[in-house]
C-alpha cells in the first residue's frame, strides 16, 4: 500500500464520473481513508468482540451440528468487503480486516492472539479478489466474490487451528457452511450495508458516496 | 443476549474517570515501562508456546507465566478479574464442545446416548480450556499497558513503517472508547424505542440497526477526525518527534523471559509425552 | 504573522450533491480582521470555513473560483491556518495532553528542544493547567475545545478559523471559551474567521459580519449596521439567527403553571413518582444523585436544571426506565400503570414502555432505527399497536407539523441538525406516551429549529401528556411553562 498520504492542493482539479460503482480519481490515500479505514476496523473489531461473547452461547445452540456454526462464521470476514466497498483503496480490505482482529484481541478474545492471524489471511483472501479486478470497479458481484473468497481462507485456517480436533467431515460441513455465510453475509450483506451508509450521506468524502 | 452484551461492556472503573477507556492503560510498573514493541514480542513468543500443541503441558506453562505478567504489569487483579471474566466463561464452553466433539479414546466415562464422553476426550478438552486462556492473556496484559502514541514512536522509529499509516491508525484507536460509549447509548436507545425485546428476529432486526448507527458515527467521526489532523499539518514530510522510543535491560528481560518460557513449555511437553501439534499431528 | 483572505467567485460542490454547497461568492477579508460568518443551515458556512482551512478531502468534490489565504491557494501543511471544528471529541488526536498539544508542531518539523517549552506556554494561554502526561480522554467537553486551541495557538497560525467552537458544550462554558479565542487573537493579530448562529455571544467582539445565503453573501458590514437595520431584521430571522437582544418569542407561549407546590404534595395525581430516589449509571460506584422526591402530573413541564456533572441526563434516564433506580424507586400510577404488570417502568418490557414513557436523547442519531423519515414517524405508534389508518394519519400530521414533507422518503441519518432534531422529538411523541421525557433538546439548534421544538412541545402538554426536560436553555423551559428541580452538587470544572 503506498505509504505517503495523497494531497491535491487545488481543488478545481477534481474530475469523477458520478456512479456509485467507480473507482476513485487515483490509487494514493489520502489521510481521510486511513483514519476512516481505522475506524471501520475498530468499529468492527468491537462488534466481533461483542459477538465473540455471545460466540459460544450460540455455540451451543448449534450444539446438534457444531460444524453448522459455520453458517454465521462468514461475519467474522466482514470488515475486509466492507472497507473496500467505501474505501476503494488497495489494501484496504486487509488493513481493516487486520485492525478488526487487533481490537478484538486487546479487548480480551478466547481465540487469543491467533485472531491476528485470522485476521490478516482472512484480509488477504478479501483484498486478492479486489486486486484481481485491478481496483477499478467496485460492485455487487466482486464485493461478494471477496466475500467467498475471504470465508474460504477463513474455513481452511480455522479447521488447522481450532477444529483440529474434529473428524474431517466434520471439518469439510464446516468449510461449505462458511463459504456460504460469507457469501451472504459478508459478500453481498457488505455491499448493501455500503450502499446503505452512502444513503446517510457519512461518505460524502469517498468515490462510495457517488449516488 | 443483550444483557450478556450490557454486563461486559461496562468498563472497568480506571485510574481515569472516563466510561470510554476500556482499559485502562498503566505506566508506571516493571511490564509498563518497557518498550511497546518489546510487548508485542513477547506476546507473539507466548503465542508460539502455545499455539503449537493442544496440550495441558505447554499450555499450562505459558497460562501460568501469563498470570505472573498480570502482577507484573500493575494492573489491579480484581479490576481485571471483573473486566476478563467471560475468558474462562468462552474457555470452558469451548472445551465443552470439544469434550463432545474429540474422537473418542480411552476409557468410557459418560454414555448418555448421542453424549458420550471418554477420559482421551476429557483430556483434550482441559488441554483446549488452559490452551484458550494462555492464548487470551498475555495479549489483553501486554495491550493495557500500551499507550498507541508510544507505539506510535516505536513502529515509525525502530521499525521505520511508514508515519502517516502508523499516526492514522493510532490516533483512531483513540475512538474505540467513545465506540463503546456509543455502543451502550444505542442499547438504551432501542430500548426507548420499543424494539429491545419480542423475538429472537425482532431482536436481530434491531441490533442490526444498532450496528448500522454505530458504523454511520464511526464514519463520521473518522472523516471529521481526519479533517482536524489535516489542519494540523499532518501529512507534511518531514514530521518530527518529541520523544525518542528506546529499549533497555528491562526490554531484554522480559524477551529473554518469554523465550525461556516458550521454550521450556514446549520441551516440557515434547519430553513428557503429552505434545500433540495441531498441524500433522 | 496575520495574513488576508480572498474568495473569487469560489464555489464547491460536493459530489454526492447536484447543487453546489457553497454558491460562487467573493470575500475579502483583510490581515487581521475579526469576522463573525452567519447563514442558514445549509448555506455552506463549515464547507467555506473547511475550504479556507484546506481541507476539503480531495476527490470529494468539485470546486470553482478560487481562494487565497495570504495570496496563495491554502495548504494546511504550511501550518498558516489554525481550525477549530464543533466536535470536541473529533479533535483530540492523542491520549495525554502534552502529545495533543505537539501533534501540530511535530508535523510541521519543530525540533524537539523547541516543541517542550511551547506546550507548556500553549497550555498556558488557554488556562489549562494540567500535567503534560494528563489523559486526554478524562477531559470535559469545554477542556477539550481549550486543548484544540493550545494545539493550534503551538503552530502560531496566521489565520484562525472556528466553526461553532461553542455548539457542543454546555451553555456556563461559552463565553469562556470565547474569551480564550479572543485572547489567542488579540495576543497574535491573526484574522480570526467564526461561524457560530449564537450572535450575541460575539457580537461586540467582531470587527465584521458576514451573512452567506444559499446562493453567495447576503449582506455583510460592521455588526452595528447589519443588527440596526430594520430592513435586515426579517431576513435574518429568515436564517434561523439568534438576533441580538432579541426577546425569545415562540408563536404561542404556554400559560404559567398553577402553583406546583399545591400539585406535588398530591401523591394521588402523578402519574410518575420518584420516592428516595438515588440515580447513578451502572456499575458506578457512587450514586450521582440522591434522595430525589418528584411526582410528575399529567399535562405538566419539568425542567431538570443544575451544572455539569450534577446528574442531569442519568436522573432523565432513571426517570424514563431505561436504566435501574441507584437507591428508592420510580413507579407508575394511574393512566399510565393501567395494564402494568410491575409498578417500576424499569421493569416494563422495552414495547410497553415506549408508548408510555418517551425518551428523547441528546443525540437525535443514537434513536433512529428505520431507513426513511416516515417509517421513523410510524414504529412507535405502530408497536402501540394503532390501526393502519390510525398511523398514516398521525405520520402525515408530523410530517407536516416537522415542515418535512419533502423528505418523508430520506434517510433519517441524513437530514440536517435541525431536522433530526425535530424528527427524534416527533418519533418519540409520535405514539401520544404519558410522559415524555428529553435530554438537551434545543442543544446547539438555530432560532427556527427552537421555535418549532417549542411548538411540539406545547402541543404534547396540551394533549395532557407530561413532560420531564433537563435543559440549560431557560428561555426554552420559560416558553413551554417547567417548573424547575434543581439538581445540586457534583459540578465539574470545565
Amino acid at each position: 500500500m503506498p505509504n505517503d498520504a495523497a494531497q491535491t492542493p487545488a481543488p478545481n482539479t477534481v474530475s469523477v464520473p458520478p456512479h456509485a460503482t467507480t473507482a476513485p480519481a487515483t490509487k494514493k490515500w489520502r489521510v481521510v481513508d486511513y483514519v476512516v479505514t481505522a475506524v471501520l476496523g475498530i468499529a468492527v473489531g468491537l462488534i466481533f468482540w461483542v459477538l465473540a461473547l455471545s460466540w459460544k452461547v450460540l455455540e451451543i445452540a448449534f450444539q446438534a451440528f457444531p460444524p453448522s456454526i459455520g453458517l454465521i462464521a462468514g461475519l467474522w470476514v466482514l470488515a475486509g468487503p466492507l472497507a473496500a466497498a467505501i474505501i476503494r483503496k488497495p489494501g484496504a480490505a486487509l488493513l481493516c480486516e487486520m485492525i478488526a482482529a487487533i481490537v478484538e484481541a486487546v479487548l480480551g478474545s478466547h481465540f487469543g492472539a491467533t485472531v491476528l492471524l485470522s485476521g490478516f489471511l482472512q484480509g488477504l483472501g478479501a483484498e486478492l479478489v479486489f486486486a484481481a479486478f485491478g481496483y477499478r470497479r467496485f460492485t455487487l458481484w466482486i464485493t461478494s466474490l471477496s466475500g467467498l473468497v475471504a470465508a474460504a481462507f477463513m474455513a481452511v485456517s480455522e479447521n488447522l487451528m481450532y477444529n483440529a480436533a474434529w473428524q474431517p467431515s466434520f471439518q469439510v460441513a464446516y468449510a461449505a457452511c462458511a463459504l456460504l455465510s460469507g457469501l451472504v453475509i459478508s459478500g453481498i450483506g457488505a455491499w448493501y450495508a455500503s450502499r446503505a451508509i452512502a444513503r446517510t450521506g457519512a461518505l460524502s468524502a469517498f468515490a462510495s458516496g457517488r449516488r | 443476549m443483550r444483557s450478556l452484551t450490557e454486563l461486559t461492556l461496562r468498563p472497568a472503573e480506571a485510574t481515569v474517570a472516563d466510561p470510554g477507556q476500556l482499559i485502562p492503560v498503566v505506566r508506571r510498573s516493571a511490564v509498563g515501562t518497557c518498550n511497546p514493541l518489546t510487548k508485542i514480542a513477547v506476546a507473539l513468543i507466548l503465542m508460539v508456546g502455545a499455539l503449537l500443541s493442544i496440550d495441558l503441558v505447554s499450555a499450562g506453562i505459558v497460562l501460568a507465566f501469563s498470570l505472573v505478567l498480570v502482577f507484573a504489569s500493575g494492573l489491579d487483579p480484581a479490576q481485571a478479574l471483573k473486566r476478563l471474566w467471560f475468558l474462562p466463561a468462552g474457555a470452558l464452553l469451548a472445551a465443552w464442545g470439544t469434550a463432545i466433539l474429540a474422537e473418542k479414546t480411552g476409557a468410557v466415562l459418560v454414555d448418555a446416548g448421542p453424549l458420550l464422553i471418554t477420559t482421551g476426550s476429557l483430556t483434550a478438552a482441559a488441554a483446549i480450556f488452559v490452551r484458550a486462556l494462555a492464548l487470551a492473556i498475555p495479549l489483553v496484559v501486554l495491550a493495557s499497558t500500551i499507550d498507541p502514541r508510544d507505539l506510535a514512536d516505536a513502529l515509525i522509529q525502530h521499525l521505520r513503517l511508514p508515519e502517516t499509516v502508523v499516526v492514522s491508525v493510532l490516533a483512531a484507536s483513540r475512538l474505540l472508547g467513545l465506540l463503546v460509549v456509543e455502543w451502550q447509548t444505542l442499547s438504551t436507545a432501542r430500548r426507548a424505542r420499543g424494539v429491545a425485546d419480542g423475538t429472537p428476529l425482532q431482536r436481530c432486526s434491531s441490533l442490526l440497526s444498532g450496528i448500522f448507527t454505530l458504523l454511520v458515527q464511526a464514519i463520521r467521526r473518522g472523516t471529521r477526525m481526519a479533517m482536524a489532523m489535516e489542519g494540523r499539518a499532518f501529512g507534511r514530510a518531514g514530521r518530527t518527534w518529541r520523544r525518542r522510543s528506546s529499549f533497555h535491560l528491562r526490554d531484554l528481560v522480559l524477551t529473554a523471559a518469554a523465550v525461556l518460557v516458550a521454550s521450556a513449555a514446549i520441551t516440557s511437553a515434547v519430553v513428557l509425552g503429552t505434545w500433540n501439534p495441531i498441524i500433522g499431528g | 504573522m496575520a495574513l488576508p483572505v480572498t474568495a473569487h467567485a469560489f464555489s464547491w460542490r460536493h459530489a454526492d450533491r447536484a447543487e453546489p454547497a457553497v454558491g460562487p461568492l467573493d470575500l475579502d477579508i483583510a490581515a487581521g480582521e475579526k469576522v463573525l460568518l452567519l447563514g442558514p443551515s445549509g448555506a455552506g458556512k463549515s464547507t467555506l470555513l473547511h475550504a479556507i482551512a484546506g481541507v476539503l478531502p480531495a476527490e470529494s468534490g468539485e470546486g470553482t473560483g478560487e481562494i487565497l489565504v495570504g495570496g496563495t491557494p491554502p495548504d494546511p501543511r504550511r501550518g498558516e491556518v489554525g481550525v477549530v471544528f464543533q466536535d470536541p471529541d473529533a479533535q483530540v488526536i492523542f491520549s495525554r495532553v502534552g502529545d495533543d498539544v505537539a501533534f501540530g508542531m511535530e508535523n510541521l518539523g519543530l525540533p524537539a528542544a523547541e516543541i517542550e517549552p511551547r506546550i507548556t506556554a500553549s497550555l498556558a494561554a488557554v488556562g489549562l493547567d494540567l500535567d503534560h502526561d494528563h489523559p486526554t480522554a478524562a477531559l470535559s467537553g469545554g477542556q477539550k475545545q481549550r486543548l484544540a486551541l493550545a494545539g493550534i495557538t503551538a503552530m502560531a497560525p496566521g489565520v484562525l478559523v472556528l466553526d461553532e467552537p461553542t455548539a457542543n458544550i454546555d451553555p456556563p462554558s461559552m463565553p469562556r471559551i470565547r474569551d480564550v479565542v479572543l485572547r489567542l487573537q488579540a495576543e497574535t493579530a491573526a484574522t480570526m474567521i467564526v461561524v457560530e448562529h449564537r450572535v450575541d455571544l460575539w457580537i461586540d467582539h467582531v470587527d465584521r459580519v458576514i451573512v452567506l445565503g444559499r446562493s453567495g453573501v447576503v449582506v455583510q458590514g460592521p455588526p452595528r449596521r447589519v443588527f440596526g437595520d430594520p430592513d435586515l431584521a426579517e431576513v435574518l430571522a429568515q436564517c434561523g439567527i439568534w438576533l441580538p437582544g432579541a426577546v425569545r418569542e415562540p408563536p404561542a407561549t404556554r400559560r404559567p403553571d398553577s402553583p406546583t407546590d399545591s400539585r406535588t404534595d398530591s401523591a394521588a395525581e402523578a402519574v410518575l413518582r420518584a420516592r428516595h430516589l438515588g440515580v447513578g449509571r451502572p456499575g458506578a460506584l457512587n450514586p450521582a444523585v440522591q434522595d430525589l422526591d418528584l411526582g410528575i402530573h399529567s399535562g405538566e413541564a419539568v425542567g431538570i436544571v443544575g451544572p455539569n456533572g450534577a446528574g442531569k441526563s442519568t436522573t432523565a434516564l432513571t426517570l424514563a426506565g431505561l436504566i435501574p433506580e441507584y437507591a428508592g424507586e420510580v413507579t407508575a400510577n394511574g393512566p399510565l400503570a393501567l395494564g402494568a404488570k410491575h409498578a417500576r417502568p424499569f421493569r416494563w418490557p422495552s414495547s410497553f414502555l415506549a408508548p408510555r414513557i418517551g425518551m428523547v436523547f441528546q443525540e437525535p442519531e443514537h434513536q433512529f432505527l428505520r431507513a426513511t423519515v416516515a417509517a421513523e414517524l410510524a414504529l412507535g405508534p405502530r408497536l402501540a399497536g394503532w390501526s393502519a389508518a390510525e398511523v398514516e394519519a398521525r405520520v402525515t400530521e408530523l410530517l407536516r407539523t416537522l415542515g418535512l414533507e419533502n423528505l418523508a422518503e430520506a434517510h433519517p441519518q441524513g437530514l440536517s441538525g435541525g431536522e433530526k432534531r425535530r424528527l427524534s422529538v416527533a418519533a418519540m411523541l409520535a405514539p401520544r406516551p404519558t410522559v415524555l421525557v428529553v435530554d438537551e433538546p434545543t442543544f446547539g439548534q438555530d432560532a427556527l429549529t427552537w421555535a418549532g421544538l417549542v411548538d411540539l412541545f406545547i402541543d404534547v402538554l396540551d394533549h395532557g401528556s407530561a413532560v420531564v426536560a433537563v435543559s440549560h436553555d431557560h428561555a426554552f423551559l420559560d416558553a413551554i411553562g417547567a417548573r424547575r428541580i434543581e439538581l445540586g452538587a457534583g459540578a465539574l470544572v470545565d
